[in-house]
């Protein structure tokens, strides 16, 4: 979080006596609550993965005996686990190459509708999610890409245009003009100078789109629910979902805490490795509330 | 109208927090640059009518799956709510406006939109109140609260439904944490009505907190930081310093967060469908829910799946528009 902690203004805007001194105990106690309140159900939870619970297949002592039943669950966790990354690795390819070619163009070009088509790219984000899968369902039928881990893909790179395509235009037209004139007279064409000479400019902005898509494509419930019907090939999140009305009715606690856990990891990793670009996502807008 | 209030959220912001943008405003050399520029205006006809058509190739991918996936969709389910529409048998011609009629006079249609409504309220209320007091609590920069941050955000990264699954082992009273103190106090997280909404806004309150606090530490920190010197000068207290100068500079923000968090909470479906899956006695069914159960589960009706989106898209453009313009007015006054 170095963008926001390096703010030297705030630092003196808002001196904190009051912090100083006797105050200061009782403040650690009870904001070190709040940081606990929010860590506390990833921490149990993963806990509890490992830990001893009559009913589940870790019966006694620690061990990993709930990834164990979590791997032989139906088609196997490897299937889930290659379907998400499947799903998530498309739509990341996908987002960046639509978001860094029409944010290229939005920024750099006046073209015919351009205005009106940004506008409509935008417009993604007033209507309900629903509303368009129930269509999306009929429409990928027709196509024959319903019940299709590419057809989830598309659908998950349209819902994320709304905002790469506006966090790569800002991107791209933050970067100078003069960069792009100057290459376009040494005579690269306007290919060369988005590869060559834009995008080594717009990275931090690629990443954040990246980041974003990804943690938006590895998470999604609703698009696989709707769009895939097959048990081979669905998604993780609901795989594991599923997995809570197995047998009879009975819920296997500890599966699906082993469950959470795997979804939550890569999630919990990448936030912690690119919270900077985490961040700035947030800073342009984040939209999806 | 997102887009416009985030246009005027984006510069204040852009100035603190993303230094890398910094450099869109150049200064001393690029007048020499410019000047050269102009010179190649001469064979510009040309070569503006050839960019033109360029433009359009780098954004033909967009244009693609906008019609193809946004516009093409939302055309079908206009033609779907006033079409006889069988999920199996597909269109069976038009039938305006039975589906309509048959949407609203759905046996679960006013419970969906009043339950709806007051989660909207509830969540949007406690969602923008925690989130504004968590950034004016983790404002200021030191080690320690950029690890309350941190862990304030970390749920964020987490999916909706992975957070929903989670809660869902944590309220159980068989496996959960609080099953014994919970069972001993004769209390269910899920178990009536009322706990079945409080436990599930719990859970939103957990996973959106540090996104709502981040969105509020933008707001904050776009307000000059003379402005409160001023204040101090003047001797304000720290509540008049909030009441009178922080609230109403950070009303832009509150219109955007306002606005994303009733969106949201308007269209909330998987932490119902996982959590209490509508239950007890179909008390906290929301109304993407009775979409989806309209289209996928026994009905299998998207006629009338699609006259309830048409319905759900109307009154969520009329929502939005009617905040904006509340927001607007209280800006001019």
């Amino acid at each position: 979080m170095a963008t926001l902690t390096s703010n030297p203004t705030v630092r003196r805007r808002r001196p904190t006596p009051l912090l100083r001194g006797v105050v200061r105990t009782p403040y650690y106690v009870l904001t070190g609550g709040l940081a606990v309140l929010f860590l506390f159900p990833l921490l149990w939870t993963t806990v509890a993965s490992v830990s001893p619970r009559a009913g589940t297949a870790q019966s006694e002592g620690f061990g990993f005996a709930n990834y164990v039943t979590l791997a032989n669950y139906q088609a196997g966790i490897w299937t889930y686990l290659y379907n998400s990354a499947f799903v998530s690795l498309l739509t990341v390819a996908l987002t960046l190459l639509i978001s860094g070619l029409g944010g290229y163009a939005f920024a750099r070009f006046s073209f015919p509708g351009k205005d009106a088509l940004f506008m409509v790219t935008l417009a993604i984000l007033m209507v309900p999610y629903a509303t368009l899968l129930i269509p999306l369902y009929v429409l990928l039928t027709r196509v024959g890409l319903q019940n299709s881990l590419v057809g989830v893909a598309l659908v998950l790179t349209m819902f994320q245009l709304p905002f790469s395509i506006f966090m790569m235009r800002v991107s791209f037209e933050s970067v100078p003009k003069e960069l792009d004139e100057a290459a376009l007279v040494d005579g690269c064409s306007s290919f060369a100078v988005l590869w060559r000479v834009l995008l080594p400019a717009v990275k931090p902005g690629l990443i954040t789109v990246g980041l974003f898509a990804f943690l938006a494509a590895w998470n999604d419930f609703m698009a696989p629910l709707i769009l895939i019907n097959d048990s081979n090939r669905m998604t993780l999140p609901l795989a594991i979902a599923n997995l809570r009305v197995q047998v009879q009715g009975i819920v296997d606690y500890g599966a699906t805490e082993a469950g959470v856990v795997i979804l939550a990891l890569p999630c919990c990793i990448l936030f912690l490795l690119l919270q900077r670009h985490y961040v700035r996502g947030f800073m342009s807008g984040a939209l999806k509330g | 109208m997102i887009a416009r209030l985030q246009g005027a959220r984006q510069r204040p912001a852009t100035g603190t927090l993303l230094p890398h943008q910094k450099g869109s405003s150049m200064s001393a050399p690029t007048a020499a640059i410019r000047a050269g520029a102009t010179r190649r205006t001469a064979g510009a006809s040309r070569a503006s009518r050839r960019k033109s058509w360029r433009g359009f190739g780098y954004a033909l991918p967009n244009a693609l799956f906008v019609i193809g996936l946004f516009v093409l969709p939302l055309l079908l389910v206009l033609q779907m709510s006033a079409s006889r529409w069988p999920l199996l048998s597909g269109n069976q011609g038009w039938n305006f406006p039975a589906n309509f009629t048959k949407a609203v006079t759905h046996r679960l249609f006013a419970d969906s939109v009043v339950f709806t409504l007051k989660y909207t309220l509830l969540a949007t209320v406690l969602l923008i109140l925690i989130g504004l007091g968590l950034g004016l609590l983790v404002q200021e920069s030191s080690r320690w609260k950029g690890f309350l941050r941190t862990s304030i955000l970390l749920p964020s990264a987490l999916g909706l439904a992975s957070a929903s699954l989670l809660f869902y082992v944590l309220y159980s009273p068989i496996a959960g944490p609080f099953a014994e103190t919970m069972q001993s106090l004769g209390i269910s997280f899920l178990g009536t009505p009322t706990m079945a909404l409080l436990s599930t806004t719990f859970l939103i309150v957990w996973r959106y907190a540090g996104f709502y606090m981040l969105l509020m530490l933008v707001g904050l920190q776009g307000i000059p930081s003379d402005v409160f010197e001023a204040a101090r000068t003047d001797g304000a207290s720290v509540w008049q310093t909030f009441r009178h100068i922080t609230l109403p500079l950070l009303k832009p923000t509150l219109a955007l967060t306002t606005v994303m968090c009733v969106t949201g909470s308007l269209l909330a479906f998987e932490q119902f469908y996982i959590l209490t899956k509508g239950g007890p006695d179909n008390s906290t069914i929301t109304v993407v829910q009775l979409i989806y159960s309209v289209a996928f589960q026994g009905q299998n009706d998207l006629g009338v799946a699609g006259a309830l989106s048409v319905i759900a898209l109307i009154a969520l453009v009329v929502i939005n528009a009617v905040q904006l313009r509340a927001f607007a007015k209280d800006k001019d006054e």
